[in-house]
């Protein structure tokens, strides 16, 4: 189980590798989640078209995946509620101050070999340890 | 700058792409499980009980990316656009560190990132409705404060 585990997170990231390469190579879009969502809080910019009609491919995606491997999506949402409205207002602020998330900095940034992607992949990933380890110490 | 002049007039060559990508990123988030928020928290879990899942994502996406972007870097223009969209700065700035500070403390918080809280959408859980307006509403309060 865990091995299969592991070969599903591997074909999963290739899958997403391929995702943002076909946008890169195609059409020489960085595939930034965090900066393509927060484009549409700017219903009326030219580029809030091609932005929903991606933001919503994903979300479709995950729709079809059930009917392609024939296994749900689990989500286990297991925190107290008020730490999601909070994590989120941190999440989007940060990614946009940050100009970017796991997936701009982590898959895309770092492929091209960009110092500032290293150095926020680097600083968000310490930066969710260390909280992930506090938090863990607080609430037992 | 753009690479479309409007955005009425998405070419269907764009927008095929724009789709499949889309689709294709959903597909590997779900599959790899990163939609799934306690196996986020359990590759930060560093001091206790940890899962390697998450770095075997990173490892298959940028197995792939890495090459890819690297290739990109020899041919002048991609397939279907005028120019590549590259970001406007290069250089270290405090914005980009405390922006990936407070997004690592959100993240951490939660286990939920951007892409993957999209996904999990299909799954009709209020907290991951509220974590996106939430979300939406940090990106609203930063474009505000940019203003000033």
């Amino acid at each position: 189980m865990a091995n299969f585990s592991f070969l599903s997170a591997f074909s999963g990231g290739i899958i997403i590798g391929f995702a943002a390469l076909l946008m890169f190579l195609g059409l020489g879009r960085i595939t930034e989640i965090s900066s393509i969502a927060g484009g549409l809080l700017k219903p009326f910019d030219e580029q809030f078209s091609w932005r929903l009609i991606f933001i919503l491919s994903i979300v479709v995606g995950g729709a079809v995946y059930p009917l392609l491997w024939g296994r749900e999506i689990v989500v286990d949402v297991n925190a107290p509620w008020f730490i999601y409205p909070i994590a989120g207002l941190l999440v989007g602020f940060g990614t946009r101050m940050g100009s970017g998330c796991t997936s701009g900095h982590g898959i895309c940034g770092v492929a091209r070999f960009s110092t500032r992607s290293l150095v926020a992949t680097m600083t968000f990933i310490l930066s969710a340890m260390v909280t992930h380890g506090l938090y863990s110490a607080i609430s037992g | 700058m753009e690479t479309e002049t409007k955005a009425k007039s998405i070419p269907t060559s764009h927008l095929l792409i724009i789709i499949s990508s889309g689709i294709l990123f959903g597909l590997g988030l779900s599959l790899s499980e990163m939609v799934n928020p306690s196996r986020v928290l359990g590759f930060l879990n560093v001091l206790g009980t940890w899962d390697p899942t998450l770095l075997f994502v990173m490892a298959g996406a940028l197995s792939v990316t890495i090459p890819g972007f690297q290739y990109a870097k020899l041919i002048k223009k991609p397939f279907l656009a005028i120019n590549f969209s590259m970001p406007a700065k290069s250089d270290l700035d405090r914005d980009l560190i405390v922006g990936a500070v407070i997004f690592g403390i959100g993240w951490g918080l939660a286990g939920i990132c951007p892409g993957p809280a999209l996904v999990a959408l299909n799954v009709f859980e209020i907290n991951i409705v509220v974590f996106i307006l939430a979300m939406f509403g940090g990106m609203f309060v930063y474009n505000r404060l940019q203003k000033f």
